[in-house]
């Protein structure tokens, strides 16, 4: 399973990195940095919390 | 009871997300999705910032899916430019004016309605900002030019003024309160914040109240309690809103600042439940009851609403660190968690220079002995990382540590370039 993000949309709103911290960090000129494009079967409930929760629906789990 | 029909009433974020969520969970069964306006449910955050700023052409309007999405993926049907009128808990149905329908499961979804000035709704150019037709009338306003006043220096109107600012045109803030923000950011932070306009060319006037919004069938000026007029023609109005529960009068629902509900969102009446901006709910991550204005509240209590009304015998408690954002003159401010602090300070940050990457604000609001918010301007590398430690209930002390911490490399960083 794979992290996909649509950069065009994303504005760096950040909820991401607050649900899924290991996989997504926004950096100091306010963009997303994607830290970890894999995500195991441990972590797929937050990082899938953390697409459903971006207000620009730049993210998705590529399965 | 085996539920076969789920209804959601409120098609705005929450009730997409409630819809949503129940096929993602596998239900099966009838949904209906009531909306009052007759648009396709769209998001609301842009309406008051990019969607106001000058384009070439009109912009599309910001719809979350197109229709074939509801009625071939989602199976969803859609009654929308049908506000429901009534609700009969004991019948289990909703009635949306002679049209009766019945829920096994129902999530309550209406948002809430913006506040006017009592007496100015009739004149052409005054506006409140809330649904995509009063964007669409501000766009156009702002588009022919309009000299423009904003009454209310919160958020809403703070991003409005920010766009007309970007338009070129003349635009004035009044405020009847003596310092602006100061509900949702807190007594220090608030003015700091609201310089931002100033610092601009946006004019700012504080603690006067307006007396009245003039004109003949257009409006011409707003005259303020000091005699002071503004000439003007276009007012937008932003001072709030209120739960829109109207409907619900009589229901049995518990009204008191919205629907009151428990942790589950539920509201206890059977089969009821409720998620958005008209929700009254205890939030267990902070321990307060709330009533949410914001994105991310609206979205994920959607969800949840909905999930605990299909399968109530396991309904989960929802509890947040409330997150809102704003954006205005090219700056993000950003706030984690609740203003209602003991102590606010500042950790990082210059409050008499203008916002930038080598001048971050960051303030930290403090409660006993814990972090219980953070406010930032221009620190998106930073806010989230607060929103985290709240969640996990962290210290004062180790936030304060870490707000250090994270000062210190980021001095370096920019001392390296």
């Amino acid at each position: 399973m794979k992290i996909l993000v649509d950069y065009d949309k994303c504005t760096g709103l950040g909820i991401c990195e607050s649900l899924a911290p290991d996989h997504f960090e926004v950096n100091d000129d306010g963009d997303l940095v994607l830290l970890e494009e894999h995500v195991s079967d441990e972590d797929i409930q937050a990082v899938e919390e953390a697409c459903a929760g971006c207000p620009t629906e730049a993210l998705r789990v590529e399965r | 009871m085996a539920i076969e029909k789920f209804v959601v009433v409120g098609a705005s974020l929450a009730g997409l997300r409630a819809v949503e969520a129940a096929r993602k969970a596998g239900f099966q069964g009838e949904i209906t999705l009531i909306g009052a306006e007759s648009h396709l449910p769209y998001d609301r955050p842009p309406l008051s910032k990019e969607f106001l700023e000058p384009a070439d052409g009109q912009p599309d309007p910001p719809y979350f899916r197109e229709e074939s999405v509801f009625a071939d993926e989602l199976g969803v049907t859609l009654m929308l430019g049908r506000p429901a009128t009534e609700l009969d808990v004991e019948a289990r149905v909703v009635r949306v004016g002679t049209d009766q329908v019945p829920y096994d499961a129902l999530v309550i979804a209406t948002g809430a309605a913006a506040r006017h000035i009592p007496g100015a709704e009739s004149l052409a150019g005054v506006q409140v900002l809330r649904t995509l037709d009063d964007s669409l009338a501000v766009r156009n306003a702002l588009d022919e030019g309009a000299r423009t006043v904003v009454i209310g220096a919160g958020f809403i109107g703070s991003e409005i003024a920010s766009s007309a600012n970007k338009r070129g045109v003349e635009v004035t803030i009044v405020e009847a309160l003596p310092t602006p923000l100061v509900r949702a950011t807190g007594t220090e932070m608030g003015p700091a914040i609201a310089s931002l306009h100033e610092r601009n060319g946006t004019s700012l006037r504080c603690g006067v109240g307006v007396r009245s919004i003039e004109g003949l069938d257009r409006v011409e000026k707003v005259v303020l309690e000091d005699g002071t007029e503004i000439p003007a023609d276009l007012v937008v109005i932003g001072i709030g809103v209120t739960p829109s529960v109207g409907w619900l009068e009589g229901s049995g629902l518990r009204l008191d600042n919205g629907i009151h509900c428990d942790e589950t969102l539920w509201t206890g009446v059977p089969g009821v439940y409720a998620a958005g901006d008209v929700v009254s709910w205890p939030n267990p991550t902070l321990g307060v009851r709330q009533r949410m204005e914001n994105w991310t509240a609206a979205a994920e209590q959607g969800a949840a609403a909905a999930r605990n009304a299909l399968d109530p015998g396991n309904a989960k408690a929802y509890g947040t660190v409330p997150y809102f954002w704003s954006d205005w003159y090219d700056v993000r401010i950003q706030h984690v968690g609740t203003p209602d602090a003991d102590e606010v300070v500042l950790v990082e940050g210059d409050l008499e220079r203008a916002p930038a990457t080598d001048n971050r604000w960051i303030a930290l609001y403090r409660k006993g002995d814990r972090l219980v918010g953070a406010l930032t301007v221009q620190g998106q590398a930073e806010i989230m990382k607060y929103r985290v430690q709240i969640m996990k209930g962290a210290s004062w002390e180790d936030a304060l540590a870490h707000a250090a911490r994270r000062r210190e490399a980021h001095a370096a960083k920019l001392a390296a370039v």
